[in-house]
């Protein structure tokens, strides 16, 4: 790039930091029990927008002990721009046995070790919810069923903090998922079906993503 | 615990219902600090009126920092829709009372509760012995 060039894109970098962000990105926290394929889901829209992932994704639950955020995740939709920085927190759940560990042949000290971490985590997200985030995308296993009270209590929490909301039914490829489930859990809210994994619907996925959080 | 009341809770689930009533006065960390106390020593709590939503959360966060293996292994929760209660009963309607936010709630310590089932209308919990 020449020296013009350069110029070029650091006054035009100036330029947006002066003109475009002039508010703060809303931080968007995504939330949902374990195993609901959250960090999947992070994963997919940093990588779609910024080129690199936010953190490791497994089949053991309770792989994301922190919360982990990316900043300035920029989506282009109809020719505007929605910034927003991403926050993938743990699992929310109000139980965790170390020994659920054991079964994915772990052994007892890594065990013990993951159990403790994922309390911290879980505590960590739950103050986030109150303190930290702006709103809120709520990762659901279609697969599973949605009437938990996990479920019923985060979704409560979220509305009385008034914070704007989208459910996300995924794992919709899976042949035994089921969206209309979900829908008629959370009535009140827009559900939205994708496949974090596949790659489905992100279209929709970045649409309401746009209109909700922009 | 109940005061001045001394528990033999060597063998046996104790339950114990807590009326609205006697949380109104409690701040938020006050009743939160009684259920997992109640909880932790074995105990089945049911709360008439249950928590506000910020109470909820609260409980998750106090509850995740006192997991440890071997001791203490989280809580199971369940409660009523608020619609269901908030609907303003007979009586309520009858005094004129506003609406309360009542909201019947079980919890209990998870080792012990082998499953906490609901439907619309019941709660239903399998309590396994120690
Ligand atoms: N079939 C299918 N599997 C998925 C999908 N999204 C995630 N998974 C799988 O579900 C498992 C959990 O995914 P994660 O993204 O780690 O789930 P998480 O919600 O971040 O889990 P925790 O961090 O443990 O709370 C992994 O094995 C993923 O590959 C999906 O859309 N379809
Ligand atoms: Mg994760």
């Amino acid at each position: 790039m020449g020296l013009l060039g350069s110029l070029r894109n650091s006054i035009s970098q100036v330029a947006n930091t002066l003109f475009a962000s002039d508010a703060e990105p809303k931080r968007i926290g995504i939330y949902g029990p374990p195993n609901a394929g959250k960090t999947t889901l992070a994963n997919r829209i940093a990588r779609d927008w910024t080129g690199d992932a936010i953190g490791p994704e497994s089949r053991i639950p309770h792989e994301t002990r922190r919360a982990r955020r990316k900043e300035n995740v920029e989506i282009e939709r109809n020719g505007q721009t929605v910034t927003i920085d991403i926050v993938d927190t743990p699992g929310v759940t109000t139980k965790v046995d170390y020994t659920e560990f054991l079964e994915h042949d772990i052994e007892k000290d890594e065990a013990v070790r993951r159990s403790r971490e994922a309390t911290e985590g879980v505590a960590e997200a739950m103050h986030w919810l109150r303190e930290d985030v702006d709103g809120v995308i709520y990762v659901l296993d279609s697969v599973e069923d949605p009437f938990t009270q996990v479920n019923t209590m985060l979704i409560g929490i979220i509305e009385s903090r008034d914070l704007p909301v989208l459910i996300f039914a995924n794992k919709i490829d899976l042949d035994e998922a089921q969206i209309n489930r979900i829908e008629n859990a959370f009535p009140q809210h827009e559900t939205v079906p994708l496949s974090a994994l596949e790659g489905d619907n992100m279209d929709e996925v970045y649409d309401k993503i746009a209109a909700y959080f922009g | 615990m109940m005061a001045g009341i001394e528990h033999d809770s060597a063998d046996g689930v104790e339950i114990e219902l807590i009326s609205g009533q006697r949380m109104h006065d409690k701040t938020s960390m006050e009743k939160i600090r009684m259920i997992l106390d109640d909880v932790r020593s074995g105990n089945i709590v049911i709360l008439e009126e249950g928590l506000t939503p910020d109470e909820e959360s609260k409980l998750i966060e106090v509850t995740m920092t006192e997991i440890n293996p071997d001791d203490f292994s989280g809580i199971e929760i369940e409660s009523f829709p608020q619609q269901t209660a908030t609907g303003g009963g007979f009586l309520s309607r009858l005094i004129g009372s506003e609406p309360s936010n009542a909201k019947l709630t079980v919890i209990g310590p998870a080792n012990q509760i082998h499953s906490l089932q609901k439907d619309d209308t019941l709660i239903r919990a399998l309590i396994s012995g120690k």
